[in-house]
């Protein structure tokens, strides 16, 4: 039916369009949070826009020895974390591009951009460069299966892998806490965290060599080649934050049979980003970092209970 | 039986083709340039022409053949199923790469004659071929033990090399012991009938504890040669004495000649599996692919890299095997036919991303003259072919999409979401921690494939001789591409392989076994409901945004580039010395997996003068199962050796008393 068609093809580019220009912004909303919480003047809550800006006037500085790889890496990067934005539904879930790649497929294309990221760090070849590549490869591998099982926990709830028939079947339930959806939640919340260098993991505040992660792999990076590279980690935030919505608070998507649902779907995303940022700014704020090596037992416990999540499903059925 | 079975004949040519091109090397032994021009390319085309064959005969009827050979009475049956056609397709498509790389590889000076090792070389190409046709007991063993002998002779190519001669024994020892199983296996299997072919075998009616031994003995054989824990020891000693091209068939291919033997025997043999035995294989597989990927990421030799890594990929296969049996042993034909296409499709995968990687060692190994790691670096500035050929194969084991890899795992993933359907409830419980341990698996598969490609192709030349290093020759390039492109082939058209593998399907399971695999580019092989993947879409919108960025990044902006120093945080000293080795990039992995690790430390002391720093990672296995092992067969055949006593009179008290034992009791 072409307006069914015509309104996942709206609610596919709505939703893409508003991926890559909100994320910035949830970015500088999270950091504005942050500075106010740990009593700082904060920066203005366009500053990622603007760093981005800067950036892309800005010429770029390569290494003499950067190989071709190293200079494809940052598209690559923004074009994983793009296509993922269109396989999440965000305003509505009606999805047309979601066919294409279920939540496994999901977490394949994160893990993709992971594995070039960190090539590229290594690319260069300097001790920064493939420490922050290492670190990188290794909370990646921790939490990686941690975000399966809890993609799993969902999909086998919802008896299917595609991420918008999952947030259709969890939104039409009745408000009830699941106990293997909790334990779900708590591992994505650190997952989240992990995946995205933020505190207890990773700082994405501090340039201090020793405890870097995500920073280490992109000192070499200059001009638009970082601005990318920033908008892409904003992008991938946002993407979490979404992977989180929906699966954790899937209501109020716009359905298939219902487009002018979208008019307030929108709001109520930034209403759920909000909240979401200045939680997490908040956790952030009260926990300290840890020691790269006390980072396998967070993760180890992430992977532990979304283990568990998966067995209350299976062993009581709720 | 058909009494014309064209394919079948023409697949028999070819193997025995196979041998006559090894056969002809003799005429030349010494001539690369023979060998390189005449016989390898002959190879890849018979490669190629079995490739086709195999295409047309899995979608045809059953064919099979009795050849007037043998002992009396004992002639050598020969079969062609979905099943065969389907490892033959493997063979033929994989081995017409090797082949071509292997056209331009071999070089004068390197261990045996040229023409000698194109005899061994398609010796051991024409039995496996046998191996996959052969359809008795008999057949199949004289065709394994060759296959097992070839492939001996080819990795002691440079026997004057004491590790390498070691290395062989050690692989000839364990190939022995499965190929004993599988003799006894077979054995079990006639159940009584004194019949040796496998047709009798499939009639045969077996007691659930004569089949369960019969499934273990296949188990211990095929698994010996596939190298699943504990059985695994050889893989990473041959693999790195084997010449590469010689590495890359044994793993992308003679694996799965392991892997065929089990299916074989635990589908088609033995009617009904039990449950417990796919449970036991699930367990065996999912610890080996743990083990395997584990030890891969702290090894320092490349191609011992590779090796483990095969381990954990026959780990992943041999869970999609426990898998299948188990969904098989429950009446669920349609979840059992989608965990054997996943297994199947894996075993496809390895054979093209293994191989790959396996043939870019050599080149490496070539141009370098260096195997380990911590001597590698930067060769993607002077091996520009060779480094990006070998990306694709690295993002593929990664199991990234859109490359195969990662459809295989996807499916087998897709399998394992349906196991609470099972009626078991030990089952039911155990298989989430399986999924649970794929997913990691597949996790550190990607962080160990960093690893060997960063520390080999990136980053700057740890070794100043480096710098001569020279790029692959066309032959070699050829054979590369025409892997990597399967690699990418297989990854974006899913669902014509799954056509392909619904046909064995529908062979060993039965027609409610088929997966679903409608149209061309959507693969859903249950409902689109339920689960969809499209990776050519998929690659294409990613492929859009990326050339949307770079036209607004540099149309809109610019595109000017300064080139300057590496910055490094403004540390103004930097050497290649101060990079990650793979010692270093491993290091995480051993920490957090120590209880797998036997591990040695020596550190040195604060007041050192020349402090040395060395850590041995060794492998449990050794010291608990083959070291004890070994000590007992030495002690008892100490025990034996004091009969020897060398003195003639001895020797006439021992036949003497002999006479005297028999005699009472005869009287």
């Amino acid at each position: 039916m072409p307006p069914m068609i015509m309104n996942g093809l709206f609610t596919q580019l709505l939703g893409a369009i508003v991926a890559v220009s909100l994320a910035p912004l949830f970015l500088g909303w999270v950091n504005q949070c942050r500075a106010w919480l740990s009593n700082r003047s904060a920066p203005p809550l366009l500053q990622p826009y603007l760093v981005i800006r800067k950036l892309l006037h800005k010429d770029a500085v390569l290494a003499e020895n950067a190989s071709p790889l190293f200079r494809v890496v940052p598209y690559i990067l923004f074009g994983a974390m793009v296509t993922a934005a269109a396989i999440i539904p965000s305003l509505g879930t009606a999805l047309p591009f979601a066919v294409c790649a279920d939540a496994i497929a999901l977490v394949g294309l994160f893990a993709t951009a992971r594995v070039f990221i960190a090539l590229a760090a290594m690319d260069i070849g300097t001790a920064f460069g493939s420490m922050g590549a290492r670190r990188e490869m290794m909370v990646g591998f921790l939490a990686e299966p941690a975000l399966l099982m809890v993609v799993f926990t969902a999909s086998l709830i919802c008896g299917s892998t595609a991420l918008p028939t999952i947030a259709d079947t969890l939104a039409g339930r009745t408000l009830a806490i699941y106990p293997s959806l909790a334990f779900a939640g708590v591992a994505f919340l650190m997952v989240l965290l992990a995946e995205n260098a933020r505190i207890p993991i990773d700082n994405p505040a501090t340039h201090l060599e020793l405890t870097m992660i995500h920073e280490a792999m992109v000192l070499e990076y200059s001009a638009r080649h970082l601005a990318l590279i920033e908008w892409a980690s904003a992008l991938k935030l946002f993407n979490y934050a979404c992977i989180g919505f929906a699966l954790f608070l899937p209501w109020g998507l716009a359905h298939e049979d219902n487009p002018l649902a979208l008019l307030w779907a929108l709001p109520l995303l930034g209403l759920k980003l909000i909240a979401a940022g200045a939680g997490l700014a908040l956790i952030e704020t009260v926990s300290a970092k840890l020691r790269i090596f006390r980072a396998p037992e967070f993760l180890a416990m992430a992977f532990m209970l979304a283990v568990l999540g998966l067995l209350v499903r299976l062993l009581l059925g709720s | 039986m058909s009494g014309h079975p064209p394919l079948l004949t023409g697949a028999l040519a070819l193997a025995c083709g196979w041998i006559g091109i090894g056969l002809l090397g003799l005429l030349r032994p010494h001539s690369v340039r023979y060998a390189g021009r005449v016989l390898f390319p002959l190879g890849a085309l018979a490669g190629l022409a079995l490739a086709a064959i195999a295409i047309v005969a899995i979608w045809q009827p059953v064919q099979s053949l009795v050849l007037p050979l043998g002992l009396p009475d004992l002639p050598i049956h020969l079969r062609l199923d979905p099943l065969s056609a389907f490892f033959l397709l493997l063979l033929g498509t994989v081995s017409a790469g090797v082949s071509l790389f292997s056209a331009g590889y071999f070089r004068e000076g390197e261990g045996a004659a040229p023409g000698l090792l194109g005899l061994q070389y398609h010796v051991f190409l024409g039995s496996m071929a046998l191996v996959l046709l052969a359809d008795d007991a008999y057949g199949f063993m004289v065709a394994w033990e060759t296959m097992a002998l070839s492939s001996y002779f080819l990795v002691t190519t440079q026997h004057r090399i004491p590790e390498i001669r070691r290395a062989g024994f050690l692989y000839l020892l364990l190939a022995h012991l499965g190929a004993i199983s599988i003799l006894l296996c077979y054995g079990v299997l006639q159940g009584g009938s004194w019949q040796f072919t496998f047709d009798a075998m499939r009639h045969a009616q077996l007691a659930p504890a004569w089949a369960s031994a019969a499934f273990g003995l296949a188990v211990l054989g095929f698994g010996a040669k596939a190298g699943l824990v504990p059985l695994h020891v050889w893989l990473p000693e041959a693999h790195p004495a084997a010449p590469s091209p010689v590495s890359a068939l044994m793993s992308g291919v003679m694996l799965k000649t392991a892997i065929y033997g089990l299916l074989r025997v635990s589908l088609d043999l033995l009617h009904q599996p039990q449950w417990w035995w796919g449970a036991a294989v699930l367990a065996l597989g999912l610890f080996s692919a743990l083990f395997g990927v584990v030890f891969a990421a702290v090894q320092t030799d490349m191609k011992r890299l590779l090796a483990y890594s095969s381990i954990e990929n026959i780990g992943i296969v041999c869970a999609g095997i426990g898998l299948t049996l188990l969904f098989h042993a429950f009446h669920m034909p349609a979840l059992a036919g989608l965990s054997l296409a996943a297994t199947l499709y894996h075993c496809l995968n390895h054979a093209f991303f293994k191989s790959l990687l396996f043939l870019a060692t050599g080149s490496v190994l070539h141009a370098t003259h260096e195997r380990s790691l911590g001597k590698l670096g930067g060769l993607i500035r002077r091996m520009p072919w060779v480094a990006w050929l070998a990306l694709i194969g690295t993002l593929a084991i990664a199991g990234l999409p859109p490359l195969n890899g990662f459809v295989s795992e996807w499916l087998l993933l897709q399998s394992f979401l349906f196991t609470p359907e099972i009626p078991q409830p030990f089952a039911n419980m155990l298989v989430p921690l399986g999924a649970a341990a794929l997913a990691h698996t597949a996790a550190v598969a990607g962080y160990v494939m960093v690893n060997f490609y960063g520390v080999i192709f990136l980053g700057q030349l740890r070794e100043p001789q480096l710098a001569q290093a020279q790029d692959c020759g066309w032959l070699e390039r050829i054979g590369l591409s025409w892997l990597a492109a399967g690699c990418v082939a297989l990854g974006l058209v899913p669902v014509l392989v799954l056509r392909l593998l619904n046909q064995v399907n529908a062979h060993l399971l039965g027609d409610a076994a088929l997966v679903h695999a409608d149209g061309i580019w959507v693969l859903a092989p249950v409902s689109p409901q339920r689960a969809s993947y499209v990776p050519v879409v998929f690659l294409l919108g990613a492929a859009l945004v990326v050339v949307l960025a770079v036209w607004i990044t540099k149309g809109v902006y610019h595109g000017r580039v300064r080139l300057s120093a590496p910055w490094d945080c403004g540390y103004p000293l930097q050497t290649p010395r101060m990079q990650d080795s793979a010692e270093g990039f491993g290091y995480p992995v051993r920490h957090i997996f120590e209880p797998f690790f036997r591990m040695k430390r020596e550190l040195p002391s604060p007041f050192d003068a020349a402090p040395r720093y060395r850590v041995v990672v060794e492998d449990w296995t050794w010291y608990g199962l083959y070291l004890p092992v070994a000590g007992a067969v030495l002690k008892l055949a100490a025990l034996v050796g004091l009969l020897q006593r060398g003195r003639i009179a001895v020797y006439l008290l021992y036949s003497f008393l002999t006479l005297v034992v028999l005699l009472v009791i005869v009287l």
